[in-house]
């Protein structure tokens, strides 16, 4: 057994045990309130910078597979659970979470009073925070998360997008009406992007190609594509002005839809503020209520960062979805254009798939485009 | 859209007596529902033949029934009140086939009385077999491959078609009655012709075996706009072949992938909609292969369910009051969650702990009966343990059990044990194999042999070698001479789940050694709090569980409430799960407690672990301890409440076995203190007082040895009842008629008693018997209803039919009997409630038993005479005096009704096991008629308890000699009645000699021939009704295998010569008199008599 703590930005601190004796790692601490999902989370490029407490206390039970990830390594800055399972059960599974973590170089810790620390992240807000196997000192650690940026104004999207053009789903196909086949071109904006969207826009028939953040309208407009997607991503959307002026640019000349991150751009390009919340949405659970068909999802959230109500040009926008916990903005349209996006994860990975559907807007938004008359 | 108004009165119906499968969930779920549209001003019909439930007290409904639950009752009631809507899905499978019955019989249509929550069409879908599958494939779903039956000819074909081994599941049953395994076509024709008979539209599924297949389910809800939300996984730890009902069940889900949690929740939520649930829960089952992950949908509750109730406790979600909202036009985004206040019924709860239930079995009241599991249910309650881990939660369920476990202890030397003997344990579900798994990794078994034998998830094994290799330090240390451990072994052994008393014995120390030692070590409980969201909302539920964390959390409640500061703080004791002897009445009684202490101001504190209870509902108390009921996890509130008073006597016996250990360590007990509970339970101190008081009592003595045993039994004269002290339900009592019976009895029943004596009671025979029950405040005593017993003396009271008011026993002795409870309770002490049995022989009466504490018959006593005993009582433990209430004999006197209770018993789930009753209970519910007369009440109480006694037929009559005077009168009002009579040789030679008709026909093993044989007849189902009083031990082995066929065959059966007068009583009584239906309201005010004005 390794001691480790987790030393919070306003001296609270809460004890461990480490899985393996690397050092020392800083970030945000966030808390996931999903049962289910723990490798989607460790994979999703959206917790890049951030320290990530699972609420359910029993981690690593179905070990991990090839296939549940979100992307092609580990982004979470560490990660902090009250049980690590020792023994996985699945048929799916190809490794154990230790082993995996331990080869990623995740400074993880068990044996922690997740529910006391997630209750005191819930009254005082997420913050800065340190793993630590070697440093107890409360001073010294002070010091060093003080030098740590804040996640307000820090680009965290040029540390997780891809550093050059790829295509996803090349060629992928639907048939329609049993009859002709189509197919739609994306271009991505990757900030950070989530494969599982990329899996659900190739079932739907379309090719992705998929961008660099800091990418131009041109370089879009280049591939002629049928739509603009922008990807969810970690960090301050208020820091990515060159994602901002993209998109604004793009907006009436292209259908868009935007999540999570993209939804917050969006705003920002739109007009809108965004704001941080208190300690954010990260969970599987949240109603949402989507104000056009009047019906409720329970969605997938991973967000600190939020649009602003009230700062919506309420002349060219709209909001479609609604949180039902708290009231926030989880969707908005622009009254003109086809322009979509949404704050929560209809790709799910991990969550449930009742906002899957939002998607399809996006192809009849592409579909419409093309052709006008239906 | 807020609630309906095309609607004001809405009938619920209730689910009947308790019975294996259908259990107080549904008092749990129906008083949800009762208080949920009573708060919508719905004015409520309610109807339920179980007097138990706190759903039928008269405040909970307007118009209460406790009337038979069948078709032509409910129409009388239907056709009485005129009510706009029924209910059906919050009463269980009985309610839901009810209404069905009552579609189909054209009743809601005739007086345009709408279904809620899921009509006709939707519940046939769900309900029937062949239509649900269909739905299944047609949403795309799979399902295993099977084919209906409808004779034994189509379960051939369709056995052949699948391929052995197949289940056999009969349509629409309750529990899976019926159902079975086949292995070989003997099997298989054995068990679907039992099928075919017990199915309701005699169908059965011929189903290929996903034995061995992982088992899940989700709880499901959904209102009228299609929104629908998943409350709650839950994985089963015994793999697909054992009912879920007596599996152990882990929530949440434990070793699904994301992606396969969310297909099955997929699936569930296209299943809901396809099968087209309006609104409210429904549970789907679902099987996953362990091999490859496919998934199959097994079957649908398309109503609130045990899973249900067991969602709501696990997650705090209340599924059955949310079902009635949405029942009457809610919509899950227009429902607050309680608990948050501020956030939206319509989301998924997410759990930051893990619930293990564990089911409670009761093999060794039916020693006849194997204790091996299939799809049939079995169990006859359960205990729910919340914890941070598997570990501890598990370990918590298994203490909870209350059956002598300490944890996943070493009950058995695992070294004596065959490797042969655990590999058939594991192999074949049994009541004990959890314990079994541990013993085989005891042996060095590796967790995938375990797994491979038993086909439990190995994630679960895993979790067990834990909790073994933990142990095992533990005792190296032991072994090592370091008694005391380090404080961080300590913490990881509570936090494993381990008990004070198991550390105890790895220890080698006391119990309250180990208790001790941590406590200064600084290893203390901590409770966390369940609020359906994981901590991420601010919770006001005061629902707590414990474990061993840094941040105690019922601190920072106590110490909130504590400034806005309210009355004495009480603890109340529930009763855990529950078993035969010990159910319903007692949490009937706890619940009422808690109202009528809250009402004096008081904070009221329960502690419980059974998740099917009222008591267990966050809402009925000020704070909720989900516990053990062991001395270690009461303690372990007790010194975080350090509550004024903790209430002992109303949770029976188990609260009860703890006053003392309590008491010692300086715990205030109210109500009667512990010294007096002692002087009733200690035999040779009793009979000192009942001397010094000149009351009489059988003669009897207690022994500790076999030598005095046989000594007290030859002085005292056989027969004799001999029985374990200490123990509830009568456990291992009995009627012995000769020595060597005593001897073996005294082997059997070692391992009850526990270091107890053995009771030896001489046995009047042929005396009535009367049962009790009172309140003291310990001058003066109140008897709140005198019952007396149909059956004769030595049948358990818990399984005699009774009456009240006592129809035979005369005013004098009706006087003496009161006069002798007042003076009993005063002598003992008793301040609370009080239950005596007495045995009437002419005119000298006998004490039987003495019981300070409530007793099984209080919410019976209290139904039929509108006085709250268990409220008064709990008002009285506290110190007010009796004389507040007013309470006068007169309150009786007045009431112009009698009440009959009936127990309701489990044979038809233990095949082979003889139903004859004797001392040791064995029924699992109650039923209550009333009536004008005893005729009426005994009748509507026989039907209740689904004896329905016949209109025409052949009655089979065989009485022991001491009855063949009785039975020729008996016999001559049945001739009246137009019944013709079988009998066996010695009763038909009596009858003739009276001029009474009678076929003369051979038993099961004579005959043969020209003779008659009554096996054949009952086969044929050519019995409608049999009457078999059975003499001494021995001669009684001969007729069980017939009265094990009236059971297979539901023929109803009378075993005593009272129970056969009653039943021509009131079958005259219902040739005179159509019987009719009132409410409890309306008796009341026929009696003047209405709720005692204090409360």
């Amino acid at each position: 057994m390794i001691r480790a703590i987790l030393f919070l930005e306003d001296g609270a601190f809460f004890e461990g045990q480490a899985i393996c004796d690397n050092g020392e790692s800083a970030g945000e601490v966030v808390f996931n309130t999903a049962m289910t999902g723990y490798q989607e989370v460790l994979t999703d490029p959206s917790y890049a910078g951030q320290i990530v407490v699972m609420t359910y206390p029993l981690i690593g039970n179905y070990g991990v597979n090839k296939e549940d990830v979100e992307s092609d390594r580990i982004y979470v800055k560490g990660f902090v659970v009250k049980e690590f399972c020792r023994y996985y059960s699945n048929y799916r599974a190809t490794q154990g979470l230790i082993d995996y973590l331990k080869e990623n170089q995740i400074l993880a810790i068990e044996g922690v009073d997740t529910r006391a620390l997630t209750r005191h992240l819930r009254v005082r807000g997420a913050m800065k925070g340190m793993i630590s196997t070697q440093d107890f000192d409360p001073k010294s650690l002070t010091r060093k998360l003080d030098r740590l940026p804040a996640m307000e104004g820090s680009d965290w999207v040029k540390e997780v997008t891809s550093k050059e053009k790829y295509v996803w789903g090349q060629a992928s196909q639907v048939r329609d009406d049993g009859q002709q086949t189509i197919r739609y071109k994306v271009a991505a904006i990757d900030c950070g992007m989530k494969r599982n969207i990329l899996r659900i826009l190739e079932r739907l028939g379309c090719e992705v190609h998929v961008f660099p953040a800091n990418t131009t309208i041109k370089e879009i407009a280049a591939i002629q594509p049928d739509g603009l997607f922008i990807s969810n991503g970690p960090g301050d959307p208020a820091a990515v002005s060159y994602v901002i002026d993209t998109v604004r640019q793009c907006v009436g000349k292209l259908p868009i839809f935007g999540i999570c991150l993209g939804h917050q751009i969006l705003g920002l390009a739109l007009g809108a503020r965004t704001y941080k919340l208190k300690f954010g949405h990260h969970g599987a659970n949240h109603p949402v209520k989507d104000l056009l068909g009047n019906r409720i999802g329970i969605t997938s959230q991973n967000h600190g960062f939020c649009v602003d109500i009230s700062s919506l040009p309420a002349s060219d926008i709209e909001m479609v979805d609604m949180n039902l916990n708290d009231q926030t903005l989880e969707g908005i349209r622009h009254k003109k254009y086809p322009v979509l996006s949404f704050q929560h994860h209809p790709e799910a990975a991990p969550g449930p798939h009742d906002a899957q559907y939002l998607f399809g807007y996006f192809i009849e938004m592409m579909k419409d485009r093309r052709d006008p008359k239906t | 859209m807020p609630k309906r108004t095309d609607i004001k009165k809405i009938l619920l119906l209730g689910s009947g007596p308790i019975v294996i499968g259908q259990a107080c969930e549904f008092d749990y779920s129906g008083t949800q529902a009762c208080k949920a549209l009573k708060e919508e001003g719905y004015e409520l019909v309610l109807a339920n033949s179980n007097p138990a439930t706190i759903m039928t007290d008269p405040e909970f409904a307007d118009h209460t029934y406790i009337e038979p639950l069948t078709p032509e009752f409910i129409e009388y009631i239907i056709k009485k009140e005129r009510p706009d809507a029924i209910l059906p899905t919050l009463g269980g499978q009985t309610a839901l086939n009810l209404a069905m019955k009552l579609h189909e019989g054209g009743v809601l249509q005739e007086y345009n009385v709408k279904m809620l929550g899921a009509d006709y069409q939707v519940i046939r879908k769900a309900e029937d077999r062949e239509q649900f599958k269909e739905c299944v494939l047609k949403a795309g779903l799979a399902v295993p491959r099977s084919a209906f039956a409808h004779n034994l000819a189509e379960a051939r074909q369709a056995a052949h078609g699948i391929g052995l081994p197949v289940i056999i599941r009969p349509s629409f049953t309750l529990g899976g009655t019926g159902g079975g395994i086949a292995r070989d076509i003997e099997e298989l024709e054995r068990i679907a012709s039992l099928g075919l008979e017990c199915s309701m539209i005699h169908e059965v599924l011929i189903e290929e075996s996903i034995e061995g297949w992982k088992e899940y389910e989700l709880e499901v809800m959904r209102d009228y706009k299609d929104n629908v939300v998943i409350v709650c996984s839950i994985e089963n730890l015994d793999a697909m072949g054992v009912h879920t009902g007596d599996s152990i069940t882990v929530a949440p889900a434990q070793t699904l992938t994301d992606r396969e949690y969310q297909a099955m929740r997929d699936a569930a939520i296209t299943i809901i909609r396809e099968v087209g649930v309006e609104t409210g829960g429904s549970n789907i089952q679902f099987a996953v292969n362990p091999i490859d992950g496919r998934m199959v949908v097994i079957e649908m509750n398309p109503r609130v369910s045990r899973s249900s109730a067991l969602a709501s406790k696990a997650t705090g979600f209340p599924i059955a009051k949310f079902a009635a909202k949405l029942a009457v036009g809610y919509s899950l985004d227009e429902i607050q969650n309680d608990i948050t206040r501020e956030t939206p019924a319509s989301f998924e709860p997410t759990i930051d702990y893990c619930v293990v239930k564990a089911p409670r079995f009761t093999f060794e009241k039916f020693p006849e009966a194997k204790d091996i599991l299939g799809v049939q249910m079995k169990s006859v309650g359960e205990t729910m343990a919340i914890g941070r881990t598997f570990k501890e939660a598990l370990q918590k369920a298994l203490r909870g059990l209350e059956i002598g476990h300490t944890g996943l202890d070493n009950k058995l030397d695992y070294k004596t044990i065959s490797d042969e003997k655990i590999r058939q344990r594991l192999v074949e579900p049994n009541a004990s194999r959890i314990f079994y798994v541990k013993y085989a990794l005891q042996k060095g078994w590796t967790i995938e042999e375990v797994a491979r034998l038993s086909k439990i998830d190995p994630w679960f094994i895993a979790h067990i070698a834990q909790i073994l290799d933990l142990e095992n330090e533990l005792i190296k240390n032991a072994i090592r001479g370091k008694s005391i451990f380090s404080t961080a072994l300590l913490r990881k052994a509570k936090e494993y789940g381990f008990s004070d008393a198991q550390l105890a014995q790895v220890m080698n120390l006391r119990e309250t050694a180990v208790r001790a030692l941590r406590k200064e070590a600084g290893v203390i409980t901590t409770f966390k709090l369940v609020d359906t969201c994981a901590a991420e909302f601010e919770a006001y539920t005061p629902y707590f569980y414990s474990t061993y964390e840094t941040e105690d959390e019922a601190v920072l409640q106590i110490e909130r409430a504590c400034a806005a500061p309210k009355g004495k703080k009480i603890i109340i004791l529930g009763g855990g799960p529950n078993r035969i002897g010990q159910g319903i009445e007692f949490d009937y009684c706890c619940v009422h407690a808690s109202f009528a202490l809250k009402s004096l101001g008081y904070t009221t504190i329960m502690v419980n672990s059974n998740p099917e209870t009222v008591s267990t509902d966050y809402d009925i108390c000020d704070r909720l301890y989900f516990e053990p009921l062991t001395f270690e996890d009461v303690m372990n509130i007790v010194d975080v409440e350090k509550p004024d008073g903790v209430i002992v006597q109303l949770g029976g016996q188990t609260p009860l076995n703890l006053a003392q250990r309590l008491q010692e360590a300086g715990v205030p007990i109210v109500g009667t203190s512990v010294l007096s509970i002692a002087l009733a339970e200690d035999r040779a101190k009793f009979a000192r007082l009942i001397e010094s008081l000149g009351l009489n009592q059988p003669a009897n003595g207690s022994a500790r040895s076999v030598k005095e045993a046989v000594q007290i039994a030859r002085r005292i004269g056989y027969p004799v009842l001999a029985r374990p002290s200490y123990v509830l339900g009568g456990r291992a009592m009995k009627i012995i008629y000769e020595e060597a019976r005593l001897l073996q009895f005294i082997d059997e029943a070692k391992e009850v008693s526990a270091g107890h004596p053995i009771l030896i009671d001489k046995f009047i025979d042929d005396a009535i018997e009367l049962d009790v029950d009172a309140i003291s405040d310990g001058q003066e005593t109140f008897v709140g209803g005198i019952m007396e017993h149909i059956e004769n003396a030595g049948i358990h009271s818990g399984d005699s039919a009774c009456v009240l008011p006592p129809t035979t026993i005369g005013e004098t002795i009706i006087a003496q009997i009161k006069e002798i409870t007042c003076r009993l309770a005063k002598a003992i002490g008793v301040i609370g409630l009080l239950n005596i049995q007495f045995a009437v022989k002419g005119r000298r009466i006998y004490v039987l038993e003495v019981n300070p504490r409530a007793s099984r018959t209080v919410p019976f006593v209290s139904k039929a005479t509108g006085i709250p005993l268990a409220k008064i009582a709990a008002q009285v433990m506290v110190g007010e005096p009796l004389s507040k209430y007013h309470l006068s004999d007169k309150l009786i006197e007045q009431l112009r009704h009698v009440s009959v209770k009936e127990s309701v018993l489990p044979f038809s789930r233990f095949s082979g096991v003889d139903i004859v009753l004797g001392p040791e209970m064995k029924s699992t519910g109650e039923v209550m008629g009333i009536g004008a007369t005893i005729g009426e009440a005994f009748v509507k109480s026989q039907i209740s308890a689904g004896q329905s006694l016949p209109k025409e037929g052949k009655i089979f009559l065989s009485v022991r000699d001491e009855d063949k005077r009785e039975i020729v009168s008996i016999a001559k009002r049945f001739e009246r009645l137009g019944f013709l009579f079988v009998s066996t040789r010695g009763t038909a030679k009596a009858l003739r000699a009276h001029a009474i008709e009678v076929q003369e026909v051979g038993r099961y093993d004579q005959g043969g021939g020209d003779i008659l044989n009554l096996m054949t007849l009952i086969e044929q189902n050519a019995i409608a009704l049999i009457v078999n009083t059975p003499s001494g031990e021995g001669s009684q082995y001969d007729m069980r295998f017939i009265r094990a066929a009236a059971i297979l065959h539901n023929i109803p059966c009378i075993t005593t010569i009272q129970g056969a007068r009653e039943a021509v009583n009131g079958m005259e009584t219902c040739r005179t008199k159509e019987l009719t239906v009132q409410s409890l309201q309306e008796y009341y005010r026929v009696g003047g008599n209405v709720s005692c004005a204090a409360l």
